[in-house]
Parts: C-alpha cells; structure tokens; sequence
C-alpha cells in the first residue's frame, strides 16, 4: 500500500504551480491597477463557475484536444512536430468536400467518410514530415511548420479559387454542407459532439500508445533509435505511422470544425487551434489523457479571459498573460518535481 | 521528448478537474431565464474580431461602441480578439447569460453566418447587430439586422485626392481579398482617380488576408519601389501601410477610421466609417419595444460614413473638386459605377447607358477590377 504522501506527490506540482501562477497574475493585475482577488474570482466563475460557464469552457476546450494529439503522438517517437495547423485545413478541406461529392446519402455513411477523409488528408500532410525526416534527414520541426504554411496557402488557394461555393460573396467558402451532414450538440448539454469524440480519441491514443506493442515500439524507436533499428524494429515506418496517426488527429478536428462549427470549409477556422495544440500538448508532457485536463484549461482559460474582458474591461491581452504565466509555472514547477523532490 | 520520467496521469487530470466541478455542481441552475428588461434600462454586447485600437476596423466599430456607452439608462460590455469559431456563439452566449444583454453587435462580417444565425434561432427575444452581412426577408431571422455603409462614395473622394497629389500618377492599393467589396473600393477609388486625370493608374496588391502586417508592409515597399507616390489599402489595420508611406515620404489615404495621426505630413484624406448612425438607432429601437430595422444601409447621405479631415498636403484646388463631388453625393446625385465601363482585361463591365445607384444589388456581386488597375482578382 502507498502512503497517502506517496498518491498526493504527483499533484504536488501541478498545485503549485496553479498557486504559484494565481499569485503572479494577481501582482501582475495589481501593477496594472485592476483588482486582484475579483479578477482571480472572476477567472475561476467564468470557467468552471457554472453549468454554463463549463459549456463554455469544454466547447473551446474540445478542438485542442485532438490538435494537440498531434504533436503527442509524434513526440512518442521522439519528433517534435509543430505543424498542427496545416494537418487541420487539410483535413477540413478533405471532409468538407465529402457531402459536396456524395449528395443525398444517408447521413451516418457521409459522416464517416467525412472523418476517414479528414482523418486521412491530415494523417498524410504530417507523415509526409517523418519520411522526409527518415529518408531525407531534414529536421521534422522546421518542416512540419513550414508545410503547414503551405497548407494553409493550399486550403485559401482552393477555397478562393476551385472549390469556392459562387454563393459565398465576400466570406469565400465551399459549398454549404447542408443541416443533414452537421453534427448537433450533445443531449441536455450545450456542447458539440465534438467533445465526445475529443475523449474517445484521447483516451483511444492512450490505449495504443501505452498499452499496445505498436505503442511499445514507438516509444523504443523514439527513446534510442538506433537501439530500436538494432533490435529489428521499422523505424522509419514507426516514424511515418506516429505522425499519420497525430496528423489524422488534426485533420480529424478540422472535419469537426467543419460538420460541427462552420458549416463548410472556410478561412474562420483556422483560428490557431494546431498552435494552441502545441502548448498543450507540452505542457500535459505528451500524456494523451493530461492532454484532456490541459485543453480544458486553455478553454477554461477563453472563457474566464471573456468574463473579465467584460466584466473589468481588462484588454484581450490580459487573458494571454494568465495562460502564459499558468503554463510556465506548471513547466517549471514540473522539471522542478523531475530533478528536485525526485532525489528526496 | 516523449519519456519523461514522471507523466502526466488520469490523477493529474482528475485533480485539475475538481477544483472546478465541485464549484459547478454547487451553481447547477438553470440559466437564460428570466432575462427580463428593466424599463429604460439596455445592456449592450459589443464583440471584435480584433483588438479595440488597432487604428483600423475595430477601432471604428469602438469608436461607436463609446458613444452609444454615453446614453442613458445603457451599459455596453465588450469583448475584443474573438476569433471566428465556436468561440463567437459562446461570448454572446455569456453575454446574454452572464451580463443580460439583449442587444448585441457582432462586428466582425465572419460572425454572420452560422454563429449569428445559430445565436438569433436560440434566443429569439435578444436583438443582434451584424456588421456588413446581406439580411434577407424570409430566409434569416427577425431578430437580426445588418448594418452597412457605402464607403465607395468615400473612396471615390480618396482617389481624387490621390491623383492630384501625385506627380508619378502612379496610385497603389494593398488589399486583403479579392472579394466584391474590396473590389468595389479599389474601382471607385481608380474612378476618382481618373475624374482628375484620365493617366492615372492603380496597382493593386492582394495580401491573403485581413490583418499580415509584414506582408503588409513588403507590399508598401514594393509599391513605392515601383513608383507609387499615394498609398491606400483595404485591411483590416491600415496603420503599417500608413506609417511606411509616412516613413518613405509619400502621401497616403486612410481607411476604416482616420490614421492622420500616423502621417501627419502626407495623409490626404480617408474613407471612415461612422457607426455612430446605425448603432443609436439600433439602440433606440431596442430600448423603444420598437420592431428592429433588418436592413440599415448608407452612404455620406445617411450619415454611415464620412471622409477623414483633409491634411496639409491637400491643395486649395483639389479640396473644391472633392468637395464639389461629396456634395452631389450627399444629395443622391452622383452615381459612381455607370457605364461604358471596361474591365481590366478588356471585356466590357457595365455598358453604355447602364448606371448602377448605390443600392443596385448588382454592385455587391463585383468580380472584375476596372480599366486602369494593374493587377488581377
């Protein structure tokens, strides 16, 4: 049996670094003349103060979620990937123009090949990264980025130009995917399936990469690579099959902007959820289930910075200090907890 | 990267969680009822897609924002940097929840359609304000309106100011998408232009988007490097195109709100909008009972734009020519878009004989750029 000193020292950290950054924000308010303990109120009431308020914080929270599983999957093979955003409007593009395909199916069939496409589009952008790492040596940061710009430019390219809906006047967009093909909120609970499919997916990369060979392998091939490739495992194509599986992710968040959100494939949603991806995924140290409390706080902290733009009349930036003090304390309280009390 | 020696796990998540849903298992009521009006009393939500002073866009939507904040009985929340996504729904869902506003602005042109729509369908008892969308009868809700202005009548003014200023006759345009309304702008302004002298050309360069400031400032660059002397743009912040004419010395024509302050010595003039007009109606109307307005369009007629303050680079000659033109504007007697009217590419845009007025639903439809501007949609 464990001590109960031994269950609470993992959170030890984390509670920290929560305290450590409601302190800084709160002196930070102060300097700037506003006051702290309303703020720090207001912060906790308009994330997670109400039913409504937790609507608010999980309907933001729940795209972050699968981007940021594009950056944790990779990071089990030891590649860091940051090229989230380009996977997603692939995939947006790719499932937006399944109903424009195959119009009058049923619904259920064209949703699933809406996520199989953006599954696919977005899978194939970032495995694109690990060949080109694997077989060409380019360093799969620096090009993750810069393909997502070129996605991006592809996704206006098409969306201004070929694929554009002629109806679409000054918002280019595709052609609508009409009410049948949207995805609606979840029963008695204002948030979008989205969210549903956001936990399934986490706790699903979970499961194979913790708990399967594959995931084993991956985590060999990225741990020591040349001991992996030693012991007889495909680490090329260990490689190339982590960043399907987090790019199919991105693109499949991309699908769910699409049928949930946007109704067609446009430039409103890329709205940076491939870079907010990044934050949490590092700051959740790659862990597919952390990643779902750390998207959670990045929609909590949307929500909250709403209330106090509104309620303090505290500029949009305030909101960005909090969220960046929030995840420095929680990286630096987290090495702390790795080279410090570990020796205790 | 990925082993670290201590993950983050189930607990952690839990712990993180908890904190909160104690809170919100305490505070599980039913919301959104009870959204009674006090009488005399209005909250109004006002939500940007940018920040408040960013010389630009949402400048001017704030500008109006402060000014309806000075009525009686009305208290404004604003909400600034509110992306086009889900996020939209959920501000004005909080603002209607948490602060009881039943009118509400959505600024942003992206916000209309799905997530005013969704929100109009939802609380049909709430007004919302939608800055630039085309309401339709019978096919959008009643308690929507859009709100718009004819700020090519202001951008004609703009281009005559801008070609007698210039010595080169060289005029250029950095725009964000060639989208009909851009379009409009940068042909009215190339029409004005033309109305002082038939030479002058305008280059035009798209950027992509609506706020890429250095691809803003590379187009300005280029632009004068080419020859340009007057510089006007169609972003959603005019600010770096302004400070970089400012800089290079050249002269440059505002938009959105005025940058004279940015250029004190080359700004000519501007195309502002002055939301002033529909916003105090709207709010009029809601504190009223009285059924909304759908449709609210003008131009310098109507009071929903207006030209920046001429500067000091502005000759005598060029302020009459301006002025004379605003004035038939403003008595409904100067139409811009009338043929013959070639395009660009040479293939006729609006025949001999045809003359669009402002609200001819034709011009809102614009794909072509007009004979005399260099570049392509």
């Amino acid at each position: 049996m464990k001590s109960a000193w031994q269950l609470a020292a993992p959170f030890a950290p984390v509670s920290a670094a929560i305290v450590a950054a409601a302190l800084l924000f709160a002196l930070f308010l102060l300097v700037q003349g506003a006051a702290p303990l309303q703020a720090l109120e207001l912060v906790i009431q308009g994330a997670f103060g109400s039913a409504f308020a937790w609507q608010n914080t999980l309907s933001r929270a729940a795209p972050i979620m699968l981007t940021a599983l594009c950056v944790a999957l990779p990071a089990r093979a030891g590649l860091v990937i940051i090229g989230g955003e380009g996977a997603l409007a692939l995939g947006a593009l790719a499932a937006a123009m399944v109903p424009v395909v195959g119009a009058g199916w049923p619904a259920y069939p064209v949703l699933a090949l809406m996520a199989l496409a953006g599954f696919a589009a977005g899978g194939a952008w970032m495995a694109l990264v690990a060949w080109l790492r694997h077989a060409r040596g380019m360093n799969e940061t620096i090009s993750s980025l810069l393909l997502a710009y070129i996605g991006i430019a592809l996704f206006n390219f098409l969306v201004e130009g070929a694929l554009r809906d002629p109806a679409s006047l000054n918002k280019p967009s595709t052609p609508p995917i009409g009410e049948l093909y949207a995805i609606g909120p979840m029963p008695g609970f204002d948030v979008h399936w989205g969210l549903a499919w956001g936990l399934v997916v986490c706790a699903l990369a979970w499961l194979v990469m913790r708990h399967t060979v594959f995931g084993f392998s991956v985590g060999v091939a990225g741990g020591n690579p040349r001991a992996a490739q030693m012991a007889g495992l495909p680490v090329g194509m260990l490689l190339i099959a982590s960043c399907f599986l987090g790019g199919g992710c991105a693109g499949l968040a991309g699908m769910l902007e699409v049928a949930a959100v946007h109704g067609s494939a446009n430039a409103s949603l890329l709205a940076g959820y491939g870079y907010a991806g990044i934050l949490v995924s590092f700051a959740s140290r790659h862990h597919p289930l952390g990643i779902i409390a750390g998207a959670i706080l990045v929609g909590g902290i949307g929500a909250s910075g709403s209330l106090l733009q509104r309620r303090l009349d505290l500029p949009d930036a305030a909101t960005l200090v909090l969220q960046g003090t929030l995840f420095l304390a929680l990286l630096a309280f987290e090495t702390l907890n790795r080279k410090g009390l570990r020796r205790v | 990267m990925s082993q670290s020696n201590r993950p983050f796990n189930r607990r952690d998540a839990l712990r993180m969680l908890g904190a909160g849903g104690a809170a919100a298992a305490a505070q599980m009521l039913p919301f959104g009822i009870g959204n009674v009006l006090a009488a005399g009393k209005l909250t109004v939500g006002v939500l940007y897609v940018g920040p408040r002073d960013d010389f630009g866009y949402n400048q001017a939507q704030a500008q109006a924002a402060a000014i309806i904040k000075q009525m009686p009985g009305v208290k404004v929340v604003e909400e600034e940097k509110v992306p086009e996504t889900v996020a939209v729904q959920k501000s004005i869902e909080a603002m209607i929840n948490q602060d009881g506003a039943s009118l509400i602005f959505a600024t942003s042109f992206g916000y209309f359609d799905p997530h005013v729509l969704k929100m109009a369908a939802k609380y049909p008892n709430v007004r919302f304000a939608h800055c630039g969308g085309l309401w339709t009868q019978g096919k959008h809700p009643a308690n929507v309106a859009s709100y718009f202005g004819y700020i090519d009548e202001c951008e004609y003014l703009d281009g005559m100011a801008a070609a007698a200023a210039s010595k080169t006759k060289k005029l250029g345009f950095i725009a964000a998408k060639p989208i009909p309304q851009v379009l409009r702008n940068i042909n009215a302004f190339l029409l004005g232009a033309r109305a002082v002298d038939p030479k002058a050309t305008v280059r035009v360069i798209f950027t992509g988007d609506w706020a890429l400031p250095v691809k803003e400032a590379e187009a300005a660059n280029s632009l004068i490097d080419q020859g340009v002397d007057v510089l006007t743009c169609h972003v959603d912040s005019p600010k770096v195109v302004v400070q970089i004419a400012e800089r290079r010395g050249i002269y440059s024509c505002g938009y959105h709100a005025s940058q004279a302050a940015l250029a004190p010595k080359g700004y000519l003039t501007g195309a502002e909008w002055d939301w002033q007009t529909p916003y105090t109606s709207l709010v009029k109307a809601a504190m009223e009972g009285k059924p909304m307005v759908n449709f609210l369009r003008g131009g310098l007629k109507e009071g929903f734009v207006k030209p920046s303050a001429f500067g000091p680079a502005v000759s005598a000659e060029a302020r009459a020519k301006s002025t004379a033109v605003k004035d038939k504007m403003v008595k409904g007697e100067f139409v811009i878009f009338k043929g013959p009217l070639n395009d660009n590419t040479g293939k006729v845009a609006i025949a001999s004989g045809v003359s669009h007025a402002q609200q001819d639903p034709v011009l809102e439809d614009m794909k072509y750029l007009v004979d005399g501007v260099i570049g392509q949609v």
